[in-house]
């Protein structure tokens, strides 16, 4: 089926079957692979994309569904004002490790802080733990989130490193 | 452990980094003279000199969220004396007769590297300084470098590197092992943090991951494997699956793990991979696994409950008279561990992408080991090694299970089949998961003799594992001098071994991230018996300060000590008390003990703070990331005893299907703190992404005993 869908501010048309998942629209037929394949099942939250605004598993989300409707991407997350305060704290606080994941965790923060801009540790907890992160660099995914919310760190040093103190 | 000696037979060139068709050059510079009959092309290419006077640094080794795509070029460019600003980082192909060992792999890139990487910036460093003293006349001794520019003090003149790269080029090469290295305390760059190279583009989606491969032409496969590990190809009707429009081709491999002649995977090409993978269901495989549909988490538990009620087939090592010892011990306590296979679960699946043409295939290979993924590649495709050109990219995850490389294997045949087109193959999360080289499951059944004064005079653990022919399958082994085996006076470890159809794999931090659980597990019962905390045990063990010769390395007494000294401090650690737990583990060079506090309600465990000391030797090189390793491998350790994380076999089937079936650590089950200290020591800088992971899982046992009362013996830990 031909589908029309604007992708990070850009109209696009499609021409996929109706029940591929947007994920594979992006990656394959738009050429965007930004978003990032893990489960296929909607359990790891990689593949989360914002449609109409709200946080989504592309992976769940047949084209179909997607038609007439508003999608942003990692791609365009930061002509957002939440996501370009999102994205640079995630570079200020050095936070991927293999940054396979990091797309979803930071499509994921920004829906959050949409909707929520001053999140409580709990708030920040609940709604990241649909996302995975295998290297498991969650400590500084909650400080992160916390340095876009302008929110004071909730711990203040955590440790030393070789002499050098790394909060 | 260094490779000073292969890289110093080598000629090295400044200029030119390998794949540098993207790379301007603008003067090269050899820095050693090739060895006699050595082939023109031998040429070692780590850094090259910019007309800005930025310096771009090739980075050799895999890049799997170690953090040695910075640490590496770290070193170069602090013995080249360059400003951190100057340097600019790109991953260099895998070719090893250029660039050395290019393994991710045993934390193993740091004491590997610390005196080569850092000798090729001083060998570099030092023709620069040599062109510029014969362009002024004056001595090389007169001669100092800062921020990339060699300057002359008695005169005041300076020259940057950029202008002095062609002149350098026409020097005679030092001798590396001759070059002199900077003293520590001058370092401006090594021990001082630098951010992941590639953050910038990760945050903004740019393509970097193996997956993310783009190619003119590209088509793209999915697999289907036989369900059951080792079942081979009986027929294949794949005329539905032809029939589809977009599909290119159906093609069956060996991915390696089978005999040669046999195939156990095959593959779907089309023009898209969601085609591909849907086209699967109109595959039909008749599958020859007779062989090995008779493996089964229950059948592997019978029989290990058989062989350690029985003498150990293999004696692994014997000291004094065990047996005696523990008959006229004060004491005797006995228990048996047990630990499941796991699964590895790297967020990015297994790919890996091919183009073969003219005889020769081209890959994009996130592999942990793309050497020995040639090796087979070749072997499989029919072709010599040096018939493979291979790109390594960024790697979504490695933890050990991209140090096998049948997705290289299996891409090399199926390009080889489609001469011509680029082909990525995608392994889906089921793939992934039933495909996996796992860690292998072990039991132990212990004894330990204590004397009237609370010391350990007798040890056995019988271990059963999997094994072939008398020996264990990969990553299914234990250590000799597994502690504390050469400190105790009488000792007797043995093994046993069981068959299985699975294939076994190192998991971040191998054998150790068990062991480690078993072992201290256990002697957390005998000082209990003895009437003490497990860190006083283990200062009684340990004894003076000295080293023990071990299997492989030494283990220093001083350096455990020094550890587990510095984590009760910090942890303010008072004895047993309830809420706490303690582990210690020595292993991938790297001493670390870590106390685990945790709260219990509702028959729920939370972790709420865990404390870790590590030594790593002299020098922390890139403190953030090491920060990052630690508190990474700490949560990981955790997500394996607290989650259920087991992989379960019925009918020689994995049963994981997908990360519902196979937990990893979410944001709401890590701790709010994970305190790191590194206790700097007189030795040569070792490897992080492994030794801070085993000790947790003891530690968080022992916590979970001390509110519960009850002993955890078997992971996963069950909590209620």
């Amino acid at each position: 089926m031909s589908v029309s869908l604007t992708v990070n501010g850009r109209k696009r048309v499609v021409e996929a079957e109706a029940d591929k998942p947007l994920l594979w629209v992006l990656r394959e037929d738009l050429d965007m692979p930004g978003t990032k394949f893990g489960c296929g099942a909607g359990l790891c939250g990689a593949c989360t994309v914002h449609l109409d605004g709200e946080a989504v598993r592309s992976c769940q989300t047949p084209i179909a569904d997607a038609a007439g409707k508003t999608i942003t991407t990692i791609e365009g997350i930061a002509t957002n004002a939440i996501g370009k305060r999102v994205t640079e704290a995630w570079a200020a606080l050095d936070v991927p490790q293999c940054g396979y994941c990091q797309a979803g965790q930071i499509m994921s923060a920004t829906a959050l802080l949409k909707q929520n801009p001053k999140p409580s540790a709990e708030d920040i907890d609940g709604w990241m733990s649909g996302n995975i992160c295998r290297c498991a660099t969650y400590l500084r995914i909650r400080a992160a989130i916390r340095q876009a919310a302008g929110l004071a760190p909730e711990i203040v040093a955590a440790g030393n490193a070789g002499g050098e103190q790394v909060a | 452990m260094s490779n000073a000696a292969v890289l110093n037979r080598r000629s090295f060139m400044v200029a030119s980094l390998a794949g540098g068709a993207v790379l301007t050059l603008d003067a090269t510079v050899v820095l050693a003279a090739p060895a006699k009959g050595a082939p023109a092309d031998v040429l070692n290419a780590f850094v090259r000199i910019n007309a800005d006077n930025s310096v771009t640094i090739g980075a050799k080794n895999p890049e799997i969220g170690q953090g040695v795509k910075v640490m590496l070029p770290m070193l170069i460019a602090e013995e080249l004396d360059l400003a951190w600003e100057q340097v600019k980082i790109e991953q260099t192909d895998a070719d090893e007769t250029k660039y050395g060992i290019q393994t991710a792999g045993g934390s193993t890139a740091t004491p590997r590297n610390w005196l080569p990487m850092r000798q090729v910036g001083a060998a570099a460093r030092a023709m620069l300084i040599a062109a510029a003293a014969q362009q002024w006349g004056v001595e090389t001794a007169t001669l100092t470098t800062a921020r990339g520019a060699v300057l002359h003090k008695a005169t005041g003149k300076s020259l940057t590197y950029a202008s002095l790269a062609k002149a350098a080029s026409t020097q005679t090469p030092p001798d590396l092992a001759k070059v002199s290295l900077k003293d520590p305390s001058a370092f401006s760059i090594i021990g001082k943090s630098k951010p992941g190279v590639d953050v910038p583009k990760i945050i903004k989606g740019e393509p970097l991951f193996g997956i993310d491969t783009r190619l003119p032409g590209l088509v793209h496969a999915a697999v289907v494997k036989c369900p059951a590990h080792g079942g081979t190809v009986a027929s294949i009707d794949d005329a539905a699956v032809k029939a589809i429009p977009g599909v290119v081709a159906v093609v069956a491999v060996n991915s390696g793990f089978v005999p040669a002649g046999q195939n156990d995977t095959v593959l779907i090409v089309a023009d898209s991979w969601w085609k591909a993978s849907k086209a699967r269901e109109k595959l039909v495989v008749v599958w020859d696994d007779a062989a090995v549909s008779g493996f089964s988490t229950a059948g592997y538990e019978k029989a290990a409950a058989g062989l350690v009620a029985n003498p150990p087939q293999v004696s692994l090592f014997k000291a004094g008279d065990a047996d005696a010892a523990l008959i006229s011990a004060a004491k005797v306590v006995k228990a048996d561990y047990e630990y499941p296979f796991l699964a590895h679960a790297t967020l990015e699946p297994q790919n890996c992408t091919a183009l073969f043409k003219d005889g020769k295939l081209e890959m994009w290979a996130p592999s942990q080991s793309p050497a020995n993924g040639r090796t087979e590649t070749a072997k499989l495709c029919g072709i010599a090694p040096e018939d493979l050109t291979i790109h390594l990219t960024r790697i979504g995850g490695g933890f050990g299970r991209r140090l096998l490389n049948d997705y290289m294997a299996i891409a090399g045949q199926v390009a080889k089949a489609v001469p011509g087109k680029p082909v990525k193959v995608i392994y889906d999360r089921t793939d992934d998961f039933r495909h996996d080289f796992y860690r292998p499951a072990g039991w132990h059944r212990f004894s330990a003799g204590l004397d009237a004064s609370g010391t350990i005079v007798a040890l056995k653990d019988h271990f059963v594992t999997f094994g072939k022919d008398g020996k264990g399958l990969r990553a299914a082994d234990m250590a000799a001098t597994e502690f504390p085996g050469p400190i105790v006076p009488n000792v007797d470890y043995g093994v046993s071994y069981m068959a299985t159809n699975l294939g076994t794999g190192w998991l971040r931090a191998p054998t150790s991230n068990a062991m480690a659980f078993v072992f201290q597990s256990f002697l957390d019962e005998v000082a209990e018996a003895a009437g003490l905390d497990l860190p006083e045990l283990m200062r009684r063990t340990l004894g003076q300060s000295r080293e023990i010769p071990g299997g492989r390395v030494p283990f220093h007494t001083g350096r455990a000590r020094g550890v587990i000294d510095a984590v009760c401090k910090s942890a303010g650690w008072k004895g047993r008390e309830k809420g706490r737990g303690f582990g210690f583990y020595f292993c991938h060079l790297g001493y670390f003990a870590e106390v685990v506090d945790v709260t219990i309600s509702d028959g729920v465990v939370k972790v709420d703070k865990v404390w870790v000391a590590g030594d790593v030797g002299s020098q922390v090189i890139n403190p953030i990331n090491a920060m990052h390793q630690v508190q990474g491998a700490v949560i990981e350790g955790l997500g394996q005893a607290m989650l259920g994380q087991k992989i379960v076999q019925e009918n020689g089937v994995v049963t994981a299907e997908n990360f519902g079936d196979f937990a990893l650590m979410r944001m709401e089950g890590v701790p709010r703190e994970i305190a790191v200290e590194f206790i700097k020591t007189d030795f040569p800088p070792t490897g992080l992404g492994e030794p801070a992971l085993p000790p947790v899982i003891p530690a968080l046992a022992g916590a979970i005993y001390s509110v519960t009362g009850k002993r955890h013996r078997r992971l996963p830990l069950e909590l209620i």
